[in-house]
């Protein structure tokens, strides 16, 4: 009786050893990001065929976010990317606007959207769309939290985007993390643009580049981190953000603004 | 007692004609109290004619109708015929005898006519036809002589059916009516099997595809499905309709149980079969465009698009987005705008679709803003760059159109917008009408 148990525990244990070998990092084909300190924490760079989370840090964040999400699907490769976005997302952040998303250097010729009514029915869709490999990635845009995206519902979409090498990437905003069977977790705040040279003349000065604050919360296959990225829209990866002077302290409200602009002029020069 | 209610008519006529799709596929509104049948080719179907007569009359009967029917080789002369008497079945060549009998008024010519007739002593159709017809046409104009010659069988026009007639139909008819979603859609598999069975011989795929239900009460359900590709296979149609019978917001109510299902391609293309390559793209684009076709039938064609560039400076209207299953093609040969090397992103990532108004001080009123107010929240501008000026298109203009102009700024906090003043300050906007108005109109990343 007792050895028929122990070998039934073993054989359990045998088939979980195997099922989670199968996740293993060796499997998954990556695509670096082009940021040296992410691409080692990723072991060489972003898993494909997995599914990716990234947050907004807060709703007035959505554009940042929006902006790494469209860097990493430009890093996953050149191949029709199907983006589906709920209509209150829509609503709160805005739809796409096609010309600034050719400007991050990614193809709107290769982009299709899909505009779901709520999110069961965008979830439903990304798990159609990412048993489909003739896609490169698929963008879940869920606005608010759901009770629709429980660990049930990213684990189905872990395992069709297993089955077909297609990569999800989950874009929330205005939710908190929950569990979920997701590959890496981001959350995501915009940064400000790099300092110019002290003295350059305003029309000189170059500003405006994407640049991110992004914060590896999970890592199922690394450590996690902290880093300051520029997203390069003419070479298509993501850098290290030159100098960034983030205020130390917010804004005295009792000063007026252009002073406070030219002291953290001063500061970064 | 009830006032007459021409509209509910007209709709209960439609149901009768959707009913009676039974038959066959063309069935023409005669309005406002009859319906005309094509059965030509149809007829052995139900039994020949005597049985498809009796038929269709004991169904209407039993849903309540009073009903006259006949049938006759132009559609004019069993109209006629049926004014008079129910259930006659002309024979071809006989049209002449059968109507001579019959008064003027079961023409149907304008009551100005009919009267202008009688006037003339001629009382039945026989006592007109026996007149020259020069004489006929000086007097009631060549409209009444066409009429009385398709009457009398001597000329024949096509009738107008409700709805085109599809390029191929499967049916299956039920002994007894079925109510089950197994039963339903094993039948909608077996029936999609046939049509792809009669397509294929012709070489053809289907781009529209409706399913019709008939219920044995008289109801008729009718559900439509398109797709981007010409569809070639049996298990592809059988998945669109099961995304489609899944989503549609009222679903199928068999009541009693369908006696009749019926499935039918009113769109049909040549479908080329190709050699195609091991791995080429090809194959891509037709799993693509069948993925966006099953969505599209779940969520509805306007739902899934793609985006096509405009000639336009405008910047909500700089991009169209259009169905993907129609222009899926299009948009991939789409020529977009180079963008400029070691540039900023001009243009925000995120665009709202109605600018959302915010509160601005600005130094000056036509400078760039200093502080802004957007949702609640102060923003303090730390760096801003414009105006870009963006003036509307006067050759399109709806309603008021101010110059906008755009800055690019960033708050303390890293955030980039896009705001604007609508009008320019001093000759759109003057200093003593107030304040400009400032909007928020896209986000950068």
């Amino acid at each position: 009786m007792t050895s028929a148990r122990l070998t039934a525990l073993a054989d359990l244990r045998g088939d979980i050893e195997r099922i989670e070998s199968h996740t293993d990092a060796q499997d998954l084909r990556r695509v670096a990001l082009g940021h040296a300190g992410a691409d080692a924490a990723l072991q060489g760079g972003l898993a494909l065929g997995a599914l990716h989370e990234v947050f907004a840090e807060a709703s007035r964040h959505s554009a940042a976010a929006t902006g790494f999400v469209a860097g990493l699907a430009r890093r996953i490769g050149v191949r029709p990317l199907l983006w589906v976005r709920q209509d209150f997302a829509e609503r709160e952040s805005g739809a796409l606007s096609l010309s600034g998303y050719r400007e991050l250097g990614l193809d709107p010729r290769l982009l299709v959207t899909v505009r779901a009514p709520d999110a069961e029915a965008a979830l439903r869709t990304a798990a159609d769309a990412l048993a489909c490999d003739a896609l490169g990635c698929v963008v879940l845009e869920i606005w608010g939290e759901t009770r629709h995206l429980d660990l049930v519902a990213s684990r189905k979409l872990t395992l069709a985007a297993r089955g077909s090498g297609v990569t999800g990437l989950l874009l929330r905003v205005a939710a908190a993390p929950m569990p979920s069977s997701a590959e890496t977790r981001w959350i995501v705040r915009a940064a400000h643009s790099p300092p110019t040279r002290f003295g350059t003349a305003p029309w000189q000065q170059i500003w405006g580049a994407p640049v991110l604050e992004t914060t590896l919360v999970r890592n199922r296959h690394g450590p996690n981190g902290h880093w300051i990225m520029e997203w390069k829209c003419d070479e298509c990866l993501f850098r290290d953000a030159p100098a960034h002077p983030q205020p130390v302290a917010a804004a005295a409200a009792d000063r007026s603004h252009p002073a406070a602009a030219i002291a953290w002029q001063r500061r970064a020069g | 007692m009830f006032d007459a209610d021409a509209a509910a008519d007209a709709q209960t006529l439609d149901h009768v004609a959707a009913w009676c799709d039974r038959f066959t596929p063309l069935v023409a509104l005669d309005s406002p109290d009859g319906l005309l049948l094509d059965i030509t080719g149809c007829a052995h179907l139900f039994g020949g004619e005597v049985a498809l007569l009796q038929m269709l009359c004991t169904a209407l009967a039993a849903q309540g109708f009073a009903v006259s029917a006949a049938i006759a080789s132009t559609a004019v002369c069993a109209r006629t015929i049926s004014r008079a008497r129910h259930g006659r079945i002309v024979a071809d060549g006989d049209e002449a005898a059968a109507v001579a009998p019959l008064p003027v008024a079961t023409l149907g010519a304008d009551a100005a006519i009919t009267s202008g007739l009688r006037r003339a002593g001629l009382k039945t159709i026989g006592d007109v036809a026996a007149r020259a017809r020069h004489e006929i046409t000086a007097r009631f104009g060549a409209g009444f002589t066409t009429l009385l010659e398709q009457a009398l069988g001597q000329g024949d026009a096509p009738i107008s059916p409700k709805q085109p007639l599809p390029d191929y139909i499967v049916e299956k008819r039920f002994a007894e009516p079925v109510a089950t979603d197994g039963v339903i859609a094993a039948t909608l598999t077996s029936l999609a099997c046939m049509l792809v069975a009669a397509m294929d011989r012709q070489g053809k795929g289907a781009r529209r595809l409706q399913a019709s239900f008939f219920r044995t009460d008289g109801a008729v359900r009718s559900i439509a499905v398109d797709t981007g590709q010409p569809v070639t296979k049996a298990e592809v149609i059988d998945r669109l309709f099961r995304e489609r019978l899944d989503a549609i917001a009222d679903p199928l109510d068999p009541g009693f149980g369908f006696d009749l299902i019926r499935l039918s391609a009113s769109r049909t293309e040549i479908v080329v079969q190709q050699q195609r390559d091991l791995g080429a793209h090809i194959h891509d684009n037709d799993e693509l465009s069948a993925l966006i076709d099953r969505i599209a039938a779940r969520l509805g064609d306007r739902r899934v698009v793609v985006h096509l560039p405009q000639d336009t400076h405008i910047p909500e209207r700089a991009v169209l987005a259009v169905s993907a299953q129609q222009h899926l093609g299009h948009a991939a040969q789409a020529v977009w705008q180079t963008r400029v090397a070691d540039e900023p992103p001009l243009r925000p990532l995120r665009l709202f679709e109605h600018p959302e108004p915010i509160q601005v001080i600005a130094g000056v009123p036509d400078g760039p803003p200093a502080q802004f107010r957007w949702r609640r929240a102060t923003h303090a501008v730390v760096r801003a760059e414009g105006p870009e000026r963006v003036a509307m298109e006067w050759w399109r203009a709806e309603g008021v159109t101010l110059t906008r102009d755009y800055f690019r700024v960033e708050d303390e906090a890293g955030l980039r917008f896009w705001l604007y003043r609508d009008g320019l300050y001093g000759s759109e906007v003057m200093p003593a009408a107030g304040q400009p108005n400032w909007f928020m109109h896209g986000l950068f990343a």
